[in-house]
C-alpha cells in the first residue's frame, strides 16, 4: 500500500476508483430495482461514440461522452415509457448504434484508429490526470446528491410507477432523473473500469448485497461498500499485480458474488430454522 | 344514477353538503388499443361511501378506477377527483392506492417496513426527514394488518395474502381519507381476508371513502354501502349491495341480480366467508 502511494498518478487513481466505488452501486440499486440492469451497458456503448465525437471535434472526450450517454439515456427512457416491449429490443439498437457510431467517427477524427479507443472501452485509470478528477468528482458528488435527496421518491418509483403517480409524485422527472444520474455514472466509471465493463460495477456489487442483507437501504449501503472495495481492492492488486485495473476490478467484485452467493444461502438456512417453517 | 345509498344513511359525516363527489365521472369513455372498455361510464361516489365495483372479467372494473385516478386517459367524458380533474388533482395525500398485482418490488429487497413507510410520500415532501409521526403512522398500519412482527422481514419472504396486506399497510400509513382498491382479495387467504376486512371496517367506521374492485367480496360484504356493476364497459346496476341478494337467494331475486354478475362464477356473496 506505501509504495503506490508515493506516485501522483496512483493518488489520482485512488480517488477517482473511490467516488466511482461510491457512486457506481448507488445508482445500480435503483437501476437493478427497475430491472434495468442492462441500461448501463446501453448507455456505455453510446458513450463510446460519444468518446469518438470529442476526438473528431477536438473537444474533450469526457464532455462529449456526457452529452451523448445523457441524450442515449433519455432515449432509453423514452422508448420504455411509450411501450415496455419494445425496451430490450430499443436497447439492443443503442449496444448496435454506439459501437458503430464510435468506430465510424474515430475513423474520421484526425490521427484516430480504434486503438484511440481501447483505452476507453476498458478503462485507464493510471492516466487519470488531475482534470479528469475533477470532473469525477463534480459528478459523483451530482449523482450522490441526486441519491440522498429524492432517494425516497426513486424508491417509490422503482417499486410501482402507478403507485408513484397516485402518490402525486412528478414521475416522469423522476424517470428521466434516473436516467440521467445513470448516464453520468456510466461516463464516471468510464477511465475506472471502461465502458464495456462500467455496467459490472452498477450491478455487481448490488447482486452480491442483497444475498446476505433483507432491506433496500441495508442493501444499497453494504453495496456501495462492496463498490469500494473492489475498485479500490482491484487497482491496488493491479498495481502489484502488473494487470489490467478495471479488469481486477470487476473480477474482484464477481468474486465477492460468487462468496456472498454461498454466505447467504447459509445465513437464510439459519434463519429459515430461526423464524421456523 | 341512483342515489339510494345515500339515501341508506351512509351520507358524509363531517363534509357540509357543498363537498364535491369524491369521485365522479359523467359519460366516461375509454379505448385501449383502439378497444372500448368504458362506453359511457355516469358515476358519483360521495364521501363516506364504501363501494364494490363488481363484473366480469374484462368488464371493465379496473379501468374504471384507474380512469377515475387518472392512470388511464378518458377518450371521452370527464372525471373528477374531489371535484377536480385528475390532471389537475394537488392533494394526492388524500388518496390511498392499493394496485392489484401481487408482485412488490423488483430486482432488491426490500423490508415490509420499507415499503410501508413509502406510503408516507405524499406527506413527506423532499428533504423532511423521517418525523415521530411518520413513524407512528408505519407503525399503526403494520398493526392494522397484524404483520408488525414481520415488519423486518424481506416482502419476498410473505405469502401473496401477507404481500396484499403490505399494500393495504402502505396505502394507510399515509392516513388519506379516499381508497382506491385494485382486487384487494384475488388469491388471498381466509386468514388475510378476514384481516382485510377488519381493516375496512374501521375505515368504515372513521367515515373514510372505499371505492373497491371485486370478485368476490368474502368476509368484506356487510360492510359494503353500494355496488356498481360493470358489463360490457356499462352500468348494469347500482345501488344495493349484492350482500342483500347473496341473503336471499331465491329465484325471485335473480332480476336484482344481473346473470353478467360473474360468469367466471366466482363466489359473491357472504356465503363464501361463512
Amino acid at each position: 500500500m506505501i509504495e503506490m502511494l508515493r506516485y501522483d498518478f496512483m493518488w489520482r487513481a485512488l480517488i477517482a476508483a473511490l467516488l466511482v466505488g461510491l457512486a457506481a452501486p448507488a445508482v445500480g440499486t435503483f437501476i437493478v430495482q427497475r430491472r434495468l440492469a442492462l441500461l448501463g451497458d446501453g448507455i456505455g456503448h453510446v458513450a463510446l461514440t460519444g468518446v469518438a465525437l470529442g476526438f473528431l471535434t477536438g473537444t474533450a472526450p469526457v464532455l462529449t461522452a456526457v452529452a451523448v450517454a445523457v441524450l442515449g439515456a433519455v432515449a432509453i427512457e423514452l422508448v420504455r415509457a411509450r411501450g415496455r416491449t419494445t425496451g430490450d429490443v430499443a436497447l439492443a439498437l443503442m449496444f448496435y448504434g454506439g459501437i458503430a457510431g464510435g468506430v465510424l467517427l474515430i475513423g474520421l477524427a484526425p490521427g484516430g484508429s480504434n486503438s484511440t479507443l481501447t483505452s476507453y472501452l476498458f478503462g485507464s485509470i493510471s492516466s487519470v490526470s488531475a482534470q479528469d478528477v475533477w470532473v469525477i468528482a463534480v459528478l459523483a458528488a451530482f449523482v450522490l446528491g441526486v441519491v440522498a435527496i429524492f432517494g425516497r421518491e426513486l424508491f417509490v418509483l422503482c417499486q410501482d410507477e402507478e403507485v408513484a403517480k397516485v402518490n402525486g409524485l412528478p414521475v416522469r422527472f423522476l424517470s428521466l432523473l434516473i436516467a440521467i444520474t445513470a448516464a453520468l455514472t456510466v461516463v464516471i466509471a468510464m477511465r475506472v473500469v471502461g465502458l464495456l465493463l462500467v455496467s459490472a460495477l452498477m450491478v455487481v456489487p448490488v447482486a452480491t448485497s442483497q444475498q446476505v442483507t433483507r432491506g433496500f437501504s441495508t442493501t444499497m449501503l453494504l453495496a456501495m461498500a462492496l463498490g469500494v472495495a473492489s475498485t479500490i481492492g482491484g487497482l491496488t492488486s493491479a498495481f502489484y499485480a502488473s494487470v489490467a485495473p478495471g479488469a481486477a476490478i470487476v473480477l474482484l467484485a464477481l468474486a465477492g458474488f460468487v462468496l456472498a452467493l454461498g454466505v447467504g444461502r447459509f445465513v437464510r438456512r439459519g434463519r429459515a430454522q430461526e423464524t421456523g417453517p | 344514477m341512483t342515489p339510494s345509498a345515500q339515501a341508506a344513511g351512509v351520507a358524509p359525516r363531517e363534509s357540509p353538503p357543498a363537498t364535491p363527489a369524491a369521485f365522479a365521472m359523467s359519460a366516461g369513455h375509454v379505448s385501449l388499443d383502439g378497444r372500448p372498455v368504458l362506453r359511457g361510464i355516469d358515476l358519483r361516489i360521495h364521501a363516506g361511501e364504501v363501494v364494490a365495483v363488481l363484473g366480469a372479467n374484462g368488464s371493465g372494473k379496473s379501468t374504471l378506477i384507474r380512469a377515475l385516478l387518472g392512470l388511464t386517459p378518458l377518450s371521452g367524458g370527464t372525471a373528477e377527483l374531489h371535484g377536480v380533474a385528475p390532471g389537475r388533482f394537488r392533494d394526492w395525500w388524500r388518496v390511498g392506492y392499493v394496485p392489484q398485482r401481487l408482485s412488490i418490488g423488483g430486482g432488491v429487497p426490500a423490508t415490509v417496513r420499507e415499503v410501508v413507510a413509502s406510503g408516507r410520500i405524499a406527506r413527506q415532501r423532499r428533504l423532511r426527514r423521517t418525523s415521530a409521526g411518520d413513524r407512528a403512522a408505519v407503525a399503526h398500519a403494520l398493526e392494522a394488518v397484524g404483520l408488525t412482527e414481520r415488519a423486518g422481514d424481506p416482502v419476498g419472504w410473505l405469502s401473496g395474502g401477507q404481500q396484499q396486506r403490505v399494500l393495504i399497510a402502505r396505502a394507510l400509513a399515509g392516513e388519506p381519507d379516499t381508497f382506491v382498491m385494485d382486487e384487494p382479495t384475488a388469491g388471498v387467504d381466509a386468514e388475510s381476508q378476514l384481516h382485510l376486512a377488519g381493516t375496512l371496517a374501521s375505515l368504515v367506521e372513521r367515515g373514510r371513502t372505499v371505492l373497491l374492485v371485486a370478485h368476490e367480496l368474502g368476509p368484506m360484504a356487510p360492510l359494503i354501502t353500494r355496488s356498481v356493476v360493470l358489463g360490457g364497459g356499462r352500468i348494469l346496476h347500482d345501488g344495493a349491495p349484492p350482500a342483500d341478494a347473496g341473503c336471499h337467494p331465491h329465484p325471485g331475486h335473480e332480476q336484482a341480480r344481473p346473470h353478467v354478475y360473474d360468469v367466471s362464477g366466482g363466489p359473491m356473496s357472504t356465503e363464501a366467508g361463512q
